[in-house]
């Protein structure tokens, strides 16, 4: 009888704790939402998603800005995805667990425990320095790339991990050569994965300031080149608030950030559902 | 067809690692025939197959020593091009295994990647392929929906068609029926004495008396050593080892 009851309690309090946390997350998250839509939302109006700065932009848009985060994060994306996933395919598909894929993941480990600051020194020192590239989109860009690249790897190995090794079997027992095997079998069915790691980087691109401010800069004018330098939503945000520009402008940009990060977030769920429902076969039915 | 020597297997043993899976194997199989592969568990069945189309090639630390020949070639030569070989040698595994695609492009994939693309002559092949795995009727009007929404037999004789559409010379059908219901099971049994005309059949069967049914020439597995061989009549009516005899009989497996 005393078991019974304790055994009860132990489920009742397991369950009020397990409650409690998740409550406790979205409490946190609708809170910050909260606060930055209710401060920045009234401001929102069409020209200040489309006009440049004014005042060191105590007036005026942000459209520079956009600019900015959009082609600072592609040139991310674009180098960090094709060699994360080359290095999740070596990894899973071209060598067995030995030194070399030991030391790779060591690798990747530790870089994603670096604070931002750090890979931003870094970029500073190599891409701006002695790279010669100057605070640029490409300096930026690249800094990014490093950064986000442990994360891509990560999640991109995962995804190739969790295919069936039956798949692989079929492929090879009918013919396939290892490089076909993985571009008609391993890839396809790895993309849904390899994309959310991707998303997870255009998250933290989107929204890192430390990285940036080093290596890109932050100047507010149009870029015009890969080498212009650039200032995204996040740093803009951060020299509003933190040289008293404007309170009110920083909220706005806040606001206009989460949106943006809502909009990219709510495309590519769609686009992933598309895809995994063609991968089904679903769409034909 | 008249029987010939297809494969021969000469000395072969089989190694994980340290373990040793096949032990002096030394078998011939004649074309144009069913051989059934009997064993308990663990016996060496399935290594034995996949030495055939070198699928043992993905096992990490697996190594062999002795010869496997088709026609008279060397399987481990350095000139054989493994692809090649696989195209000959086709396998159906012991689960249906479709690929996440449509049933067309399932068919198609072998053929596809030997480099085939002409839309009417893929057209051609799958056709022929489900009408000999005996899946067409059944499949014909919805050929570009997904593989995985079939039935499990179906698949099966899905991946069988897969395999046919290659034109090997040989098949290895490992334990084909071993998730299926008995007409399923039927299905793909009748099928395969209509394919042993054209082909070399090696085949686990899923009991006893599957291997009695379809096949002609039956050799039984122990640990990975061939105990004995012989025609199918023979080994279950006169079985020369007294293991063969007590497995037969149902006294362990």
């Amino acid at each position: 009888m005393i078991a019974r009851i304790s055994r009860y309690h132990t489920q009742k309090a397991a369950k009020t704790i397990i409650w409690l946390g998740a409550f406790s997350t979205l409490a946190v998250m609708v809170w910050i939402l909260w606060q930055v839509l209710r401060e920045g939302v009234p401001l929102l109006r069409l020209g200040f998603f489309l006009d440049s700065p004014h005042q060191m932009g105590r007036t005026g848009g942000i459209f520079p800005t956009i600019i900015g985060t959009a082609v600072l994060t592609a040139v991310a994306i674009l180098i960090a995805t094709p060699l994360g996933v080359g290095t999740a395919i070596y990894l899973r598909e071209y060598t067995r667990e030995g030194k070399i894929s030991r030391m790779i993941r060591f690798g990747t480990d530790c870089l994603s425990g670096v604070p931002s600051i750090i890979f931003g020194l870094f970029g500073f020192v190599f891409f701006v320095i002695f790279l010669r590239m100057g605070w640029s989109i490409l300096s930026g860009g690249l800094t990014l790339a490093t950064m986000i690249l442990p994360t891509i790897i990560c999640t991109a190995e995962e995804a190739i991990k969790a295919i069936p090794n039956s798949f692989r079997e079929v492929s090879y027992a009918l013919g396939g050569t290892r490089w076909q095997t993985i571009v008609k079998v391993i890839l396809p069915n790895a993309l849904p994965g390899i994309f959310t790691g991707v998303l997870l980087g255009v998250g933290r691109s989107v929204g890192e300031t430390a990285a940036i401010i080093l290596t890109a800069g932050s100047s507010f004018l149009m870029p015009t080149s890969l080498f212009s330098p650039v200032r995204t939503m996040a740093i803009h945000f951060y020299i509003l608030a933190r040289e008293g520009i404007s309170m009110e402008m920083a909220y706005a940009t806040g606001a206009a950030l989460i949106l943006l990060i809502l909009v990219i977030n709510t495309i590519a769920n769609w686009l992933l559902h598309r895809y995994v429902r063609k991968l089904e076969g679903k769409g034909h039915a | 067809m008249p029987e010939q020597e297809k494969i021969s297997m000469q000395h072969f043993n089989f190694f994980y690692g340290r373990n040793r899976a096949l032990q002096e194997i030394t078998l011939k199989i004649l074309s144009n025939q069913i051989f059934a592969l009997l064993g308990p568990a663990r016996s060496g069945k399935t290594t034995l197959l996949k030495s055939i189309n070198r699928l043992t090639d993905l096992i990490f630390e697996a190594t062999h020593t002795g010869q496997i020949f088709i026609d008279g070639q060397d399987i481990f030569a350095p000139e054989v091009v493994l692809p090649e070989l696989r195209r000959r040698v086709g396998m159906v595994f012991d689960l249906p295994t479709p690929l996440p695609l449509s049933i067309f492009d399932n068919i198609a994939y072998g053929p596809r990647l030997k480099g085939i693309t002409q839309k009417s002559r893929l057209e051609g092949i799958v056709e022929k392929a489900l009408k000999s795995a005996v899946l067409w009727t059944e499949v014909k009007e919805r050929l570009s929906s997904s593989a995985l929404r079939l039935s499990g037999g179906q698949q099966q004789r899905l991946c069988i068609a897969r395999v046919l559409a290659l034109e090997p010379e040989i098949i290895l059908l490992d334990e084909p029926c071993s998730g299926l219901d008995p007409i399923s099971t039927t299905h793909i049994e009748e099928s395969l004495a209509e394919l042993k005309n054209h082909y070399t059949i090696l085949l686990v069967p899923h009991n006893i008396q599957q291997a009695s049914r379809v096949a002609d020439r039956v050799g039984f597995f122990l640990s990975g050593e061939l105990i004995e061989e012989g025609t199918a009549e023979k080994i279950f009516t006169r079985p020369r080892d007294k293991r063969t005899e007590d497995y037969i009989s149902g006294k362990f497996g």
